[in-house]
């Protein structure tokens, strides 16, 4: 599992720019940002090569911040790469809550993150043969708080 | 008890000094004070009342009577026996402005240091005084008081909630004497900055100037690690002092050899049964620089009827839940502020920072409450927000009886207010008919 920083946003504008604007500020650099939004809010999901750190930021800027455990999967770049996923990920029972993609520079295969309810879902798909990122890959592991 | 020949009087005897003195204040304005030579000509009432019963015909003082003698048009006593002015916040319209004698600063003195006896306070104790201090009463009301009962006092006023804790924390502060909103945001600033309160010595606070809760009260308690004492006042009839819990924590004990209390129907103005609510109304039975006679103080309480376990004698008024200035009048519908908290200060994943906005879409009224979600919850969960929200939402319109609309906002982005908090922002005025 690696650790995403899910931060709340009230809908207004140039928030989101502010947000982006405090990483900027701390030398942290994003690797995937989705955004989901309902009516009243949106939550911005963060995948970034600081993630500890990054939550500090943005607790002392006043954001409301969560560090989310999530499975980041390499997916071939061929027809089907997904859906092989998910097949496994059905079989064994796991519900995906989301998910999104983004690439990595220089590489052909893309990196899918899947918010899964089951912490068990990366040793099933390890044991059928699909590549799970480890979280030193994407950002360094040891950043203090 | 700081005072047992006053505030343990029997009953009789009580109640005769209160005549004797009413007589003398009654006859003091009379001769002194335009205003009420006049008003009480018009009623056809006597400064010499016959008894406490007969006072009831006599006319009642207003805020706008008050607003209308601005600056010092009624007062009693000539200015150079004047030795201290106060003025309400006038966040309402004109400020009123109140003088006190000599012997008015040593009453006060007496009754705050009263106050802070039924607290549990003793010569022993250190009070840090973090209401402001200025033409605000609460600073150097709660100041004479802690003096006067031979307290360690720190003159701290209010602003700069860090240097609060470190204060607090140096000095060893053993009662706290601020407004509750503040007293809640010292707490969320001591665990900021690592310190834990529940290990410093502070043991009790002394917290009013604004409405609040039961619920805020135990949050209060258990954040504070100490005993919160509900204290009452208001600056037209004296300021803090009027009023206060005693460790019972059971309603507040009016300090009666001094304000004769009564309380009213809203409608008919006529005095209702101990036990009723209705509008709480003040004489001042010593007051020397501004007393004021059957002054309406728009607060809505009741008498709790009964005897105190603590020994005092006097009545007990129960805590003012709303002002009728604080009431927002929403389609009709009452509303005070105070029930939202209430209902904040009840479920979790929100803080009980909150803000009223009150809007206009045609002719109907809008009512969005903004909420501070709590900083420790999971904000990936959309769902769990949303239920949150509908759930806040849900429970105010239960308790208000009025639809609104919630708006969950980011954890410390409402503005903190270091005295008098800041619930309500009106903008139907400019919104009309959008």
């Amino acid at each position: 599992m690696i650790e995403q920083v899910s931060v709340f946003l009230e809908n207004k504008p140039g928030h989101l720019a502010e947000l982006t604007r405090a990483l900027a500020n701390a030398g942290i650099n994003l690797r995937a940002l989705m955004l989901a939004d309902t009516s009243q809010f949106g939550v911005a999901r963060i995948i970034c090569d600081h993630p500890r750190a990054a939550k500090a930021v943005l607790d002392s800027a006043g954001f409301g911040v969560s560090i989310t455990p999530v499975l980041a999967v390499e997916i071939p770049d061929t027809p089907g790469g997904i859906a092989d996923v998910l097949d496994v990920l059905g079989r064994a029972g796991v519900n995906v809550e989301y998910a999104y993609a983004f690439v990595e520079p220089g590489r052909s295969a893309a990196v899918d993150i899947f918010k899964v309810d089951d912490p068990a879902a990366a040793e099933v798909l390890t044991a059928a043969g699909i590549n799970v990122i480890a979280p030193d890959r994407l950002y360094a592991v040891d950043t203090a708080v | 008890m700081y005072q047992p020949q006053y505030e343990a009087m029997p009953r009789n005897e009580l109640e005769g000094l209160q005549l004797e003195r009413l007589r003398t204040v009654l006859r003091r304005v009379y001769d002194n004070v335009d205003f009420y030579r006049r008003s009480f000509d018009a009623a056809g009432v006597k400064p010499d009342v016959g008894s406490l019963a007969e006072f009831v015909s006599y006319p009642f003082t207003l805020k706008d009577d008050l607003r209308d003698a601005y600056p010092f048009n009624l007062f009693a006593a000539p200015l150079r026996d004047i030795v201290r002015v106060h003025s309400s916040s006038g966040t309402t319209g004109q400020i009123t402005v109140v003088g006190y004698t000599r012997n008015d600063i040593d009453n006060w003195a007496d009754l705050m240091a009263r106050t802070i006896a039924a607290a549990g306070g003793t010569p022993d104790d250190i009070v840090q005084v973090t209401y402001g201090y200025g033409l605000f009463t609460g600073g150097l009301g709660v100041h004479y008081g802690s003096e006067r009962l031979g307290c360690v006092t720190i003159p701290i006023s209010g602003g700069n909630t860090k240097r609060q804790v470190q204060v607090l924390k140096d000095f060893g502060t053993t009662i706290l004497a601020c407004t509750p909103s503040y007293a809640l945001l010292i707490a969320e600033t001591a665990k900021e900055m690592g310190v834990d309160l529940s290990t410093t010595s502070l043991r009790a606070g002394i917290f009013g100037a604004e409405p609040w809760s039961e619920n805020m009260r135990l949050q209060i308690q258990e954040l504070l690690g100490i005993k919160a004492i509900d204290i009452y006042g208001l600056s037209e009839v004296l300021g803090p002092g009027v009023a206060a819990e005693c460790g019972e924590q059971n309603g507040l004990h009016v300090n009666e050899d001094h304000f004769l209390i009564e309380i009213v129907d809203e409608e008919t103005l006529q005095p209702v049964p101990d036990g009723a609510y209705g509008e709480v109304v003040f004489t001042t039975l010593t007051k020397e620089g501004i007393p004021v006679i059957r002054y309406r103080t728009r607060d809505i309480s009741r008498i709790i009827p009964g005897d105190c376990p603590c020994g005092r004698t006097s009545k007990r008024m129960e805590r003012v839940t709303g002002r009728s200035d604080d009431m927002i009048i929403v389609r009709g519908v009452n509303v005070f502020p105070s029930q939202i908290e209430q209902v904040l200060t009840g479920i979790a994943g929100v803080a009980p920072h909150y803000q009223v906005i009150l809007g206009k879409k045609g002719t109907m009224d809008t009512v969005e409450v903004r909420v501070e979600v709590a900083p420790d919850m999971d904000f990936d969960e959309i769902r769990g927000l949303e239920t949150l929200q509908r759930r806040v939402r849900a429970e105010i319109e239960s308790a208000l009886a009025v639809s609104i609309a919630v708006k969950l906002v980011e954890p410390k982005s409402i503005e903190r207010s270091e005295g008098k908090a800041k619930r309500v922002v009106d903008l139907r005025g400019e919104q009309q008919g959008a």
